[in-house]
């Protein structure tokens, strides 16, 4: 392989490149999306029910050690082949680090602070919405960041399940064992996934309280 | 303005905190809660702002059993400092003190201006430090915060809970100055929790002393210094404190033991740098075996500076006036009063053991402790 064939390769493929590129992202943003909406939540519900706590994040912790091809394959008989299994798969994926770093990000505000803010005559909604919630977001950010760059990896092998995404240059190149081909799908798929990690690391400097930042 | 009416306290895992307590807070008093840890001082005042709900009795404020008031409505209306400091670190000097002001809808021009007013009351100039992080404030700074804070919305009640025992010494002594003069403006009713009898003599009305979830003894801080209850109270409040051990008082709890001496056969020179040193213009000449010689004064000393032959046993003079140890101090207020003495040489026997000067003297008497 030398480089101008991988140039060659690339510009020849660069609509179906876009096409998967897509698709990708597609997959990756809707089942992140829905790990937020899942995750978050549920991290805060858990914190204020320490009992329970460990359980929930293990059963997440659990899915997160089932292999992703595996993964993938329990979800084929129940919901087919398609862009919906791998979404469900992705998303399973995504919740444990969402859901770990919310609720420690929750318990580990200072306990005066709460405290402080009870005795002063703050509801639980406002003791949430303005110190649990603001002083826990940079560490949900990292949950969120973690699972972004976790998800937009394990997206390449929802072409097994038949929901497209770069995965699909990747096993076609594999299969015809072009190695540009490979090369064409796998390298956008790390720089997509470098790309939203260093997005995601300015939404979080971003969303770290002001007051936070200037202790370091 | 606060009333416990028979409150007991009993947790879920058996341990009875408070025993039917009784207690009358008047309306602007400042009260002082002390007690060795786990004696139900933090209890008893958690439970007026409903932060613990009591087993059984009541408590009043302003008259109406708060067991009906709503927890959040009630807690706006009472001020509250905690020794953690608990200002948010994510919320500027300015939002930290707007918020309970906020919370209860005040308009903004008026929080404002209420922000201002009581940066201005602590001495933090408001321009410099509102729009600030509590991080960048000093400990002693972060907790006039802390207390401004509480007293934002004019709440006529305020709770304070060991507020000053995470900070410095000196930060301290200032804070407990500063509430002392800021209560005499604001003649808020206060219940302070500490467990530091110094503190409560020096800020409180009235000091509650507590042990074991009942309240000892409840009276000013001088009845409590003239008339303990029991032994519990004597010990708590220390003997240096006790003033009523007056007539016991001798010469060794009135002086100084920590005195600048110098050997008899010493230099001139070097006797001056001692005098240096210690910043005295007096010293004590004692031999090796520390036996009281005499008295080396500054005004002397200067005279013969220039003979380098001289040593300090050569120029030195008696002393008039000394006592021994169990010397009473009326005898030593006689010495003061009739004589025109700085300070008066302790002795052991013939061992200089210390140095009465008017103003240990004066210490001493007063039950505090000597500095040096």
């Amino acid at each position: 392989m030398d480089w101008n064939s991988f140039l060659d390769t690339f510009i020849n493929r660069w609509p179906t490149i876009l096409t998967a590129l897509q698709e990708h992202l597609y997959l990756s943003f809707v089942s992140i999306l829905i790990g937020i909406l899942i995750s978050v939540p549920l991290g805060i519900i858990i914190s204020r029910l320490k009992k329970i706590a460990e359980f929930v994040i293990g059963i997440t912790a659990v899915f997160q050690t089932i292999p992703s091809l595996a993964l993938f394959g329990f979800l084929l008989p129940v919901f087919g082949i398609g862009s919906t299994p791998a979404i469900i798969a992705l998303m399973i994926y995504a919740l444990l680090p969402i859901l770990r770093n919310t609720y420690t990000g929750i318990v580990g505000v200072d306990d005066s602070l709460i405290q402080a803010g009870k005795g002063m005559g703050m509801t639980s909604g406002q003791i949430l919405w303005k110190i649990e919630l603001p002083l826990a977001l940079p560490v949900i950010m990292a949950g969120i960041r973690t699972a972004t760059v976790l998800t937009i990896g394990v997206a390449t092998l929802a072409t097994f399940i038949g929901a497209g995404g770069l995965g699909d240059i990747i096993y076609r190149g594999l299969s015809t064992m072009n190695n540009e081909l490979v090369l064409a799908g796998a390298v956008p798929a790390a720089l997509l996934a470098i790309f939203f990690d260093s997005i995601l690391k300015g939404i979080e400097r971003i969303v770290t309280p002001k007051g936070l930042k200037k202790q370091d | 303005m606060i009333e416990f009416k028979q409150v007991s306290k009993t947790f879920p895992d058996g341990f009875q905190a408070l025993k039917n307590i009784n207690l009358h807070v008047n309306k602007g008093e400042l009260v002082t809660v002390i007690g060795p840890s786990g004696c139900g001082k933090t209890t008893t005042m958690k439970m007026i702002n409903r932060l613990l709900e009591p087993s059984s009795g009541q408590i009043l404020v302003d008259g109406e059993n708060i067991k009906n008031q709503n927890p959040v409505q009630l807690r706006r209306n009472i001020g509250y400092v905690i020794q953690q400091i608990g200002l948010f670190p994510h919320m500027t000097i300015e939002e930290n003190v707007a918020l309970v002001p906020k919370m209860k809808g005040w308009p903004k021009d008026k929080y404002i201006r209420r922000v201002d007013g009581l940066l201005d009351l602590v001495g933090l100039d408001p321009k410099v430090f509102k729009k600030r992080y509590p991080s960048e404030l000093s400990g002693g700074q972060q907790q006039r915060i802390g207390v401004i804070r509480a007293l934002a919305a004019e709440p006529p009640v305020v709770l304070m809970d060991e507020p000053f025992s995470a900070l410095d010494p000196i930060s301290r002594e200032q804070l407990q100055d500063e509430l002392v003069a800021l209560q005499d403006n604001i003649q808020k009713t206060i219940v302070f929790v500490t467990h530091d009898m110094d503190e409560a003599l020096k800020i409180a009305d009235r000091i509650a002393i507590m042990d074991n979830g009942e309240i000892i003894q409840l009276a000013k801080p001088d009845q409590i210094l003239r008339h303990p209850a029991n032994q519990f109270v004597e010990d708590f409040i220390g003997e240096e404190r006790m003033n009523k051990e007056l007539g016991g008082k001798t010469a060794k709890s009135l002086m100084l033991s920590k005195v600048a001496t110098v050997k008899p056969n010493r230099g001139l020179a070097e006797a001056l740098q001692i005098m240096k040193t210690y910043s005295v213009d007096s010293l004590m000449v004692t031999n090796t075996k520390g036996e009281f010689q005499g008295i080396l004064e500054l005004p002397i000393l200067e005279a013969h500076y220039r003979d380098e032959s001289k040593k300090v046993e050569d120029i030195m003079s008696p002393v008039a006036h000394s006592v021994q140890v169990e010397t009473n101090y009326t005898d030593i207020a006689e010495i003061f009063a009739k004589h025109q003495v700085v300070t008066i040489p302790v002795l052991d026997g013939g061992r200089l053991v210390g140095l009465i000067t008017r103003s240990s003297m004066m210490r001493g008497l007063a039950g505090m402790k000597q500095t040096v």
